[in-house]
């Protein structure tokens, strides 16, 4: 008989196991080019984000927490999740030195202002990408992380 | 009438029958592995016709732009893939938790909690 924690995973299923194999990094690599096409198309950051983090769901959902959380532990998700806010802040404030208001990217000094702005844009999807990434991780794993009691 | 704008309509026209079956097959059908069943193989098969039609309308339609007959149609192929890949999965996945957590089960004998075999 199955025990009442192997409930919400799939880890004796090799079905789910070998697709969930060939399928994560198809999504990670997806939410990459969502993420650079959201300047011209549908896309952007917050959802790069959510699928960067649902690839680490489903890997989470079929390899187990514990697997899952070895790779992508606490502490890089704590990390990445304000290092995503640092790379908006900055992009937001580099152009106050040469002039310009904040998140203002036609002042950086580049090749032209529209590709420059074009650029700004996509360095602040980055930082709000890498996020949402880590902020969906720990709510996940706050949430089928079993209680003490 | 142009040939192409047949074959596509003919295409997506089974295509949407097949989903029409299978919305039908989840109001109908008793318990949830019938369900699943019936949206399981019809959802795939449906979804990837209605595709099929739109890259065949996409690459034979009179359009200037050389690069959009190659990337758009490659996209849904990627699409296609993706439903063949993930959806008879995603079924699977599904049927099996209701399995584990002893969903019960329609016979004509009346409604049945299916137990796992003890010797395995």
């Amino acid at each position: 008989m199955m025990s009442g924690k192997e409930y919400t995973t799939f880890m004796d299923d090799i079905i789910v196991r070998t697709v969930t194999r060939l399928m994560v990094p198809l999504i990670l690599l997806w939410a990459l080019y969502v993420l650079i096409h959201g300047a011209g198309g549908p896309g952007g950051g917050f959802q790069a984000g959510c699928v960067l983090a649902a690839g680490f769901i489903l890997y989470a959902l079929s390899f187990g927490l514990e697997k899952t959380k070895s790779i992508m532990t606490i502490k890089w998700i704590s990390l990445f999740s304000s290092l995503g806010v640092l790379i908006y802040a900055g992009t937001g404030l580099l152009p106050l030195f040469f002039g310009g208001k904040y998140l203002e990217y036609g002042k950086i000094p580049l090749i032209n202002p529209i590709k420059a702005s074009e650029y700004g844009i996509e360095a602040i999807e980055i930082g709000v990408g890498i996020t949402v990434m880590a902020v969906m991780l720990s709510i996940f794993y706050d949430l089928s992380t079993e209680r003490e009691d | 009438m142009n040939p192409v704008d047949i074959i596509v309509t003919l295409i997506m026209s089974v295509g949407a029958l097949l989903m029409l079956t299978g919305s039908i097959g989840l109001l109908r059908l008793p318990d949830v592995y019938c369900r699943m069943h019936a949206t399981g193989k019809c959802d795939t098969l449906g979804e990837s016709l209605i595709l099929l039609g739109l890259i065949i309308y996409q690459v034979y339609s009179g359009h200037e732009l050389v690069l959009d007959k190659v990337i758009v149609p490659a996209k849904m192929l990627f699409i296609i893939l993706f439903f063949f890949l993930a959806n008879p999965v995603a079924t699977h996945a599904i049927m099996k938790a209701a399995f584990i957590i002893k969903t019960p089960m329609w016979t004509k004998q009346g409604w049945k909690v299916w137990q796992k075999e003890e010797s395995r």
